[in-house]
């Protein structure tokens, strides 16, 4: 007799049979780990000039493989390391946008009435801001930097979540086992925190998971515009505003660092996808 | 219905405002001033120069006077370019910025409706296989990198169209018009394509059908018309998506357009400038989503009235 699975282990499994999520999971995980770990097996760091090898070409025999940049730092370390800033605000930057929209939007829909209404209206005026625009006010405010970056981006992504989770938890409201909690005389604070936020994992998993490219995505389009990330400290964005002022004689200080970037964004694009479809198929 | 865009534009005010107020208190918290980067000049002129402005008041009193311009449209002078106004400037970077959102909406409507369509009629066939590709590429490979690499081929190996700048009419125009309409290609592309297929099998669809409409007309008139409404409702968003988009082209392309004096005028803390363009694409952005859901209610009878 087969072995009654939960809902949850069905779409774990689902999501397990989608072959090209789990290749996208694979490639990132490796991108990752040769980010974090990568850049230990060199003797110097991204930071290092090394002025025997200015505007060194590829060359796997040298100690320098994809050659340096014209003050001598190591290519790959650089991209590398780039990539550590690059994907650990991806994942931290959705993770927290993705929290801050549940519980806001969780409380909303779960008080209604005028609480409701406030709080949504301040998201509507909030959406109807120019997206871009805001993040590199703000990323101002705070005074540039990677923190400052990091705020900026998870103050503009978190409405989209809360919207989400609103919907959600105003229909999860209404049904039996809320307001058996609520006849039960469970404190309103942890019905949503143990009844609504629960709930509402599957929709937070599809749509969070889509953040992160979102949030990479941001933190990269603002290092290039030379508002978020600054040189020495070395992030996909500035690599590639540097390798565009080369590009007339040396294309690969913008492969390397594009190539990379387009890659995570492809397998984040493809997971997102493969979760939506294990999760919500109803949605394609 | 001239009830509902009352309301809209009640609201699209009110946004505006907030819009208007957060920008300029971020604006002045933020770390720096607008002359902190030239060259030394003494406490004395820099005082002269900030009274001259009206950065020495308190900024309850900057903020009264900028609204109070702003009501007689007038969006102040610019503290960088010292001898023009933020209108002057505005004015004279509109048109490029301008001219290539348009024409990239346009193409990336164009080509997204036509290879969603194609890729929905013919399903699994090459031209669905290619829209598959462009919808993946355009939106997993992000602007400044294909950008770049568009100049690398087409401008300085080819030399079919020239790197950037603004001064070879329609010709400087191709790149950044296809660079930036290749995102929106590839979400309509993709949301055509899904919508079609669910259209295809609806019950109308097939009435339609029966009654003996040609299957051309079925599809041009009766489908089409359902299948375009969640591409008309992305139209509002994409507007969003080329604003940003016309940020980076204009920097990658060179083009002087307000998108690049936008992020010039944020690092150089030019105030106004900065206040301008905000209020720009503020203004257009709730314009379009206004638009938007004009457009949406005259396709789909069913979001009339509700609004």
């Amino acid at each position: 007799m087969a072995r009654s699975l939960s809902t949850f282990q069905v779409q774990l499994r689902r999501f397990a049979g989608n072959r090209l999520a789990m290749l996208s999971g694979a490639v990132l995980a490796l991108i990752a780990l040769g980010c974090f770990v990568g850049p230990l097996a060199f003797p110097f760091t991204g930071e290092d000039a090394d002025f025997d090898f200015i505007s060194a070409p590829v060359d796997f025999g040298s100690p320098h493989l994809f050659g340096t940049d014209d003050y001598g730092r190591d290519l790959l370390v650089r991209v590398l390391e780039g990539g550590r800033v690059s994907l650990t605000i991806g994942f931290l930057g959705a993770v927290t946008a993705g929290l801050i929209g549940v519980l806001y939007g969780a409380v909303a829909g779960y008080a209604g009435g005028l609480t409701d209404r406030l709080m949504m209206r301040a998201v509507e005026v909030l959406y109807g801001f120019p997206y871009v625009i805001l993040v590199i006010l703000l990323s101002l405010l705070f005074g540039g930097g990677n923190v400052a970056l990091f705020a900026a981006i998870v103050f503009t992504l978190w409405l989209t979540p809360a919207v989400i989770v609103r919907a959600q938890a105003q229909s999860l409201s209404r049904r039996e086992f809320v307001e058996a909690a609520r006849a039960g005389g469970m404190r309103a604070g942890s019905i949503v925190w143990l009844h609504i936020v629960p709930n509402c994992a599957a929709v937070v998993i599809v749509y969070g998971s889509l953040l992160v490219p979102e949030v990479i995505l941001s933190e990269s389009f603002l290092s290039f515009l030379g508002i978020g990330i600054k040189e020495p400290q070395a992030s996909w964005g500035n690599l590639i505003e540097t390798g565009t002022a080369a590009m007339g004689t040396d294309l690969r200080l913008l492969l390397l660092p594009g190539t990379l970037l387009a890659l995570v964004l492809f397998c984040l694009n493809f997971i997102a996808d493969g979760l939506r479809d294990a999760f919500d198929p109803n949605e394609r | 219905m001239l009830r509902f865009i009352g309301r809209r534009l009640w609201e699209g005010a009110l946004t505006l405002a907030a819009l208007v107020t957060l920008t300029f208190f971020v604006m002045r918290l933020a770390p720096g001033g607008p002359f902190s980067r030239d060259r030394k000049i003494s406490p004395e002129i820099l005082d002269h120069i900030k009274a001259a402005f009206h950065l020495d008041e308190p900024m309850w009193a900057q903020f009264g006077r900028y609204v109070w311009g702003l009501l007689h449209l007038d969006f102040g002078p610019s503290l960088r370019f010292r001898d023009y106004s933020v209108g002057e400037l505005i004015a004279a970077g509109l048109p490029y910025s301008l001219t290539i959102g348009f024409w990239a909406i346009v193409i990336a409507a164009l080509v997204g409706i036509g290879l969603g369509l194609a890729g929905a009629l013919r399903r699994n066939s090459g031209v669905d296989y290619l829209a598959g590709t462009v919808g993946v590429v355009g939106i997993a490979v992000p602007i400044f990198v294909i950008g770049p690499l568009a100049q690398v081929v087409f401008a300085l190996k080819l030399g079919w169209v020239p790197v950037g700048g603004s001064d070879q009419g329609w010709r400087s125009l191709v790149l950044p018009v296809v660079v930036l309409s290749l995102p929106n290609i590839a979400y309509i592309s993709r949301l055509t394509r899904g919508s079609m297929i669910e259209v295809l099998r609806e019950n109308y669809v097939r009435t339609a059908r029966a009654k003996g409409i040609g299957a051309r007309r079925t599809l041009m008139v009766h489908a089409l018309k359902g299948a375009l409404l969640p591409v008309v409702a992305y139209l509002g968003p994409a507007t969003a998506g080329v604003i940003t988009g016309s940020i980076l082209i204009e920097t990658i392309f060179a083009v002087p357009g307000i998108g690049r004096h936008f992020v010039d005028a944020a690092l150089n803390r030019d105030y106004p400038l900065v206040m301008g363009i905000t209020l720009l694409y503020g203004g257009l952005l709730i314009v379009f989503n206004i638009l938007t859901d004009l457009v949406r209610g005259g396709l789909d009878p069913r979001l009339r009235g509700h609004g």
